[in-house]
C-alpha cells in the first residue's frame, strides 16, 4: 500500500489529489533534486543514497550514462564526458574559450554544439539528460504523478539562458511550474521569509557561477533589490588557478587531454583538502614524462586566487551599492554554494561584512532546499501566500529616432512587471513603424543589445505626431519578455514574444554596466547631440512642406534669407557639435516667424472667409 | 481495543513534531473518498477537540474521533522504507479490501 505523510492541520489532501511538484537545483558542477514530504523539505537521494548528482553527462555509443556513472569516465574519455554543461548553455561558440575544455565544440545553428559519439550534441540536451535522471530519482520517491518542477537558475542568467533551460526541462518531460533565481531559493531554505524585516545578502559562489543578491525583507515578504553577478566565475576557477600552478614549471606542454583531465582533478582535490589542511604535499606521477612535486599551503593559496576572491568583493560592493547600502545596513549574510566552504572565501566575506555568516544549512543543498518550498506552494498543497519578487537584470526599452533608447522598464524592477509608454510617428504619413527592442543601460543603442525588432503596419496616414502608438513591455515571473505595440485609433497591433537572442553572457551584461557608469556624461552628450540632430531635421522637413503649400505669402527677399538659414542648418547637422547646431536652428526659427505668422493669419482667413458676423457670435 | 504506534513510527512523529515546533501530537481518521471507498486522514494536531478520544504510544498522543475509530480500532502505525521510497503504513485489522494504490480501502 501507499506509504502516507502527515500533513499540517484541516489540509489533508484526498487521495489521488495531492499535487506532487519538485525543485531542482540544475547547477555547474553537482544537481539536486528535493521535495516536500510531511511538511519538511528533504533532498532525495538516488538508489545510491547519493544527494548530489555530478552534472556530467557520458555519451557512449549506445546509452548515455549521468551523474556519477558519467564521472567514472572522465578521466578515460574525455572528449565524451560533458561536464559544466551550464557554462555553455544559451550561448555562442564565440563566447567560451575553447582552451580551457577538451570537449571538442562545433558551431550549431549560432548555438554551441559538443561532438560526441552519439552525434553533435546541444548543451539544451546535455542538460535534459540530468533533468531526467533528477526526475527519475524524484519518481522513485514519490510513486505517483509529479505534477511540476521549480528549477533554480542563476539571478544573473538572461532570457536565452533561461528560456534554454526551459527547453532542457521540456525536452526531460517536466513541466516547469517556475525558475527561480539561486539566491531567492536560498532564502526561503533559511526561512527568512518569516522574520518580520531585515536586509541581506545572498553570498553565491558555485562550481561556475557567481551570484551576489541582496534582499529586502518587510512584513514577511521579501524583495529582490539589487543582483550582481558573474557567470564566468566560481570554483573550477580555483581549480584553474591550482592548475596553472601545478603546469607553471613545467618544461612540457600539456595536450593530452586525459593528462590534462588527470591534473583538473588533482587540482580539485588540492582545493577540497586545502579547506581541511594548512598545509598540502603533492607527490603524483601522471605519466612517464610528467611527476608533480610540490608543496602548498592555505595562505600561498589565498595568494595564488586573491584576483578571483577581490572580484567576488568587487560585485559585492556594486551590488550594495545599486541598493543604496553599506555593510551597517546589512542584517545577515547567507552563503550558498559548495566554494563557499574553502576557508579563503569564508574569511574574506566575513572581514568584509565584520559580521558572522550564515552557513549553517548545507550550502550545497540550500538552494534545492528552497526550490522544493517554493514548489510545494505552487503546487497548491500549502495555503501559504508566499510573494516572491525578482528583478530585472537590465534596463529594457526601444530604439527611438536618432538611436536613442527610451527604456521602459527600469533595471532593478520586480517581476511580474507590465509597462506601457506612447510614441508617435515622425514623418507625415508614416503607416510603419519599427520597434527595436533593445536591453542596457546605456543611452544609444549601438551600446546596448539588441533582443528583437519587428514593426507595426497599417497605421493610418496622419500628419506627423498625431498617431498615437502605445508600447506594452510585459515580463512575466520567469523573466521572459513579450512586447506589444498598438496604434490606439484602429487598435492595429504588432507583438512578439523575445526569444532567445542567444548570444549574451553574464560577464558582457556586468561589463554592459560597468560601461554604463564609467560612460554617464559622454552618453548625455550623445544623447542631446542626437537629440538636437533630430530637432533640426524635423525642423527642415516642416519648413520644406510649408514652403511647397505657402511660398506665395512672403516675398523673395525673405526667402533668401531662410534659404541661407536652411543651408546653414544643413551644413551644421552634417557635423557632430551640438552647440552649432542648436545655434542655426536658432536662426532659421528667427527668419521664418513672419512666415510663420503670415501661414497662421491666412489659414485663419480662410477659416473665417465666406462667414458673416453672426456665424462667428453663434 | 487502542491506535499503536511502532517505536520507528513514534520516533519519526517525534522528530517531526520537534522540527515543526509546536503540536499535542498525530491526528488520525477517516473519511470517505478515493477509489475503493474511505481514505486515511493524518495530520499534526494542535490541539485536543472534547470529543477526541486520546491514546498514548511510545510517548506520542495519538487523537481519533469517535467516528473514525469504528473504521480503524486496532490499527497499528508504522514507518516503513520500500526502496528509497519512506512514509507510514497503517496496518488496520478491519480492511477487506483496498484499492491498487493502497491510498483508500474498505471495511
Amino acid at each position: 500500500m501507499a506509504l502516507l505523510q502527515i500533513s499540517e492541520p484541516g489540509k489533508s489532501t484526498l487521495p489521488h489529489e495531492h499535487r506532487n511538484a519538485i525543485g531542482i537545483d540544475l547547477g555547474t558542477t553537482h544537481s539536486l533534486v528535493a521535495a516536500v514530504l510531511s511538511g519538511e523539505a528533504k533532498i532525495l537521494q538516488d538508489e545510491k543514497n547519493a544527494r548530489l548528482i555530478p552534472s556530467i553527462v557520458h555519451y557512449q555509443k549506445e546509452a548515455i550514462l549521468v551523474g556519477n556513472e558519467a564521472a567514472k569516465q572522465l578521466a578515460n574519455d574525455p572528449t565524451n564526458t560533458i561536464t559544466s554543461a551550464k557554462r555553455l548553455i544559451g550561448k555562442k561558440l564565440s563566447d567560451i574559450q575553447p582552451d580551457t575544455t577538451p570537449l571538442k565544440l562545433v558551431n550549431q545553428d549560432q548555438l554551441i554544439g559538443i561532438k560526441t559519439n552519439q552525434g553533435v550534441k546541444t548543451p539544451i540536451e546535455v542538460s535534459s539528460e540530468i533533468l531526467k535522471k533528477l526526475s527519475a530519482i524524484a519518481q522513485n520517491h514519490i510513486q505517483d504523478e509529479i505534477c511540476g518542477a521549480v528549477i533554480s537558475v542563476p539571478a544573473y542568467f538572461d532570457d536565452a539562458q533561461r528560456q534554454a533551460t526551459k527547453d532542457a526541462a521540456r525536452l526531460a518531460g517536466l513541466h516547469v511550474l517556475r525558475l527561480i533565481n539561486e539566491p531567492t531559493a536560498a532564502a526561503l531554505a533559511y526561512g527568512l521569509d518569516k522574520k518580520v524585516e531585515g536586509r541581506f545578502v545572498i553570498y553565491d559562489l558555485g562550481g561556475g557561477t557567481f551570484d551576489i543578491s541582496i534582499l529586502q525583507l518587510s512584513h514577511g515578504l521579501f524583495e529582490v533589490i539589487a543582483t550582481q553577478g558573474d557567470t564566468g566565475l566560481g570554483g573550477d576557477d580555483y581549480d584553474l588557478a591550482l592548475f596553472n600552478w601545478l603546469i607553471s614549471d613545467l618544461d612540457i606542454k600539456v595536450e593530452d587531454p586525459k593528462i590534462k583531465q588527470a591534473l583538473i582533478s588533482l587540482s580539485k582535490k588540492i582545493k577540497e583538502d586545502l579547506s581541511q589542511e594548512y598545509k598540502i604535499e603533492i607527490n603524483e606521477r601522471l605519466s612517464n614524462e610528467i611527476l608533480i612535486k610540490k608543496i602548498i599551503t592555505q595562505a600561498e593559496f589565498s595568494q595564488l586566487t586573491d584576483n578571483l576572491t577581490q572580484r567576488t568583493l568587487k560585485a559585492i560592493k556594486a551590488a550594495l551599492h545599486d541598493a543604496n547600502s553599506t555593510i551597517d545596513d546589512i542584517d545577515g549574510i547567507v552563503m550558498v554554494g559548495g566554494s563557499t566552504r574553502m576557508p579563503v572565501i569564508q574569511k574574506a566575506v566575513q572581514d568584509f561584512f565584520k559580521k558572522d555568516l550564515l552557513n549553517d544549512i548545507n550550502p550545497d543543498e540550500v538552494v534545492a532546499l528552497g526550490a522544493a518550498q517554493q514548489a510545494n506552494i505552487l503546487a497548491g498543497n500549502t495555503n501559504e501566500n508566499l510573494l516572491l519578487l525578482d528583478v530585472t537584470p537590465l534596463s529594457l526599452g526601444i530604439e527611438t529616432m536618432g538611436e536613442i533608447v527610451e527604456k521602459i522598464i527600469p533595471r532593478n524592477s520586480t517581476l511580474p512587471i507590465a509597462m506601457a509608454q506612447e510614441f508617435t510617428t515622425y514623418k507625415d504619413g508614416q503607416t510603419a513603424m519599427m520597434i527595436h527592442v533593445v536591453q542596457g543601460e546605456r543611452e544609444m543603442v549601438k551600446d546596448c543589445r539588441s533582443l528583437a525588432k519587428f514593426s507595426l503596419k497599417g497605421i493610418p496616414p496622419m500628419v506627423a505626431g498625431a498617431a498615437k502608438i502605445r508600447v506594452t513591455f510585459q515580463v512575466d515571473t520567469d523573466g521572459l519578455l513579450s512586447v506589444t505595440a498598438k496604434e490606439l485609433s484602429t487598435n492595429t497591433q504588432a507583438s512578439i514574444e523575445v526569444k532567445p537572442s542567444y548570444g549574451l553572457d553574464d560577464e558582457q551584461i556586468r561589463s554592459m554596466l560597468e560601461d554604463s557608469f564609467i560612460s554617464a556624461n559622454e552618453d548625455l552628450e550623445h544623447r542631446a547631440l542626437a537629440e538636437e540632430k533630430m530637432g533640426g531635421r524635423q525642423l527642415l522637413e516642416m519648413l520644406k512642406n510649408a514652403l511647397s503649400e505657402d511660398q506665395k505669402l512672403i516675398d523673395k527677399d525673405e526667402i533668401k534669407l531662410i534659404d541661407e538659414a536652411v543651408k546653414g542648418l544643413e551644413m551644421a547637422l552634417q557635423g557632430d557639435d551640438r552647440h552649432q547646431i542648436h545655434e542655426k536652428i536658432e536662426r532659421l526659427n528667427d527668419v521664418t516667424q513672419n512666415f510663420a505668422q503670415a501661414r497662421m493669419d491666412h489659414s485663419i482667413q480662410k477659416a473665417l472667409s465666406g462667414k458673416t458676423l453672426k456665424d462667428m457670435e453663434l | 481495543m487502542a491506535i499503536t504506534l511502532t517505536e520507528k513510527a513514534a520516533h519519526r512523529v517525534e522528530k517531526y513534531l520537534q522540527s515543526r515546533g509546536k503540536g499535542v501530537g498525530l491526528k488520525l481518521a477517516v473519511k470517505t473518498s478515493g477509489c475503493s471507498g474511505m481514505a486515511y486522514v493524518l495530520e499534526f494536531a494542535d490541539q485536543i477537540d472534547p470529543q477526541d478520544e486520546v491514546f498514548e504510544s511510545h510517548g506520542i498522543k495519538i487523537l481519533v474521533d469517535p467516528k473514525s475509530l469504528i473504521y480503524i480500532d486496532g490499527t497499528e502505525l508504522d514507518f516503513t522504507k520500500e526502496g528509497i521510497n519512506e512514509g507510514f503504513k497503517f496496518n488496520n485489522p478491519n480492511v477487506k479490501d483496498s484499492c491498487g494504490c493502497g491510498e483508500s480501502f474498505t471495511v
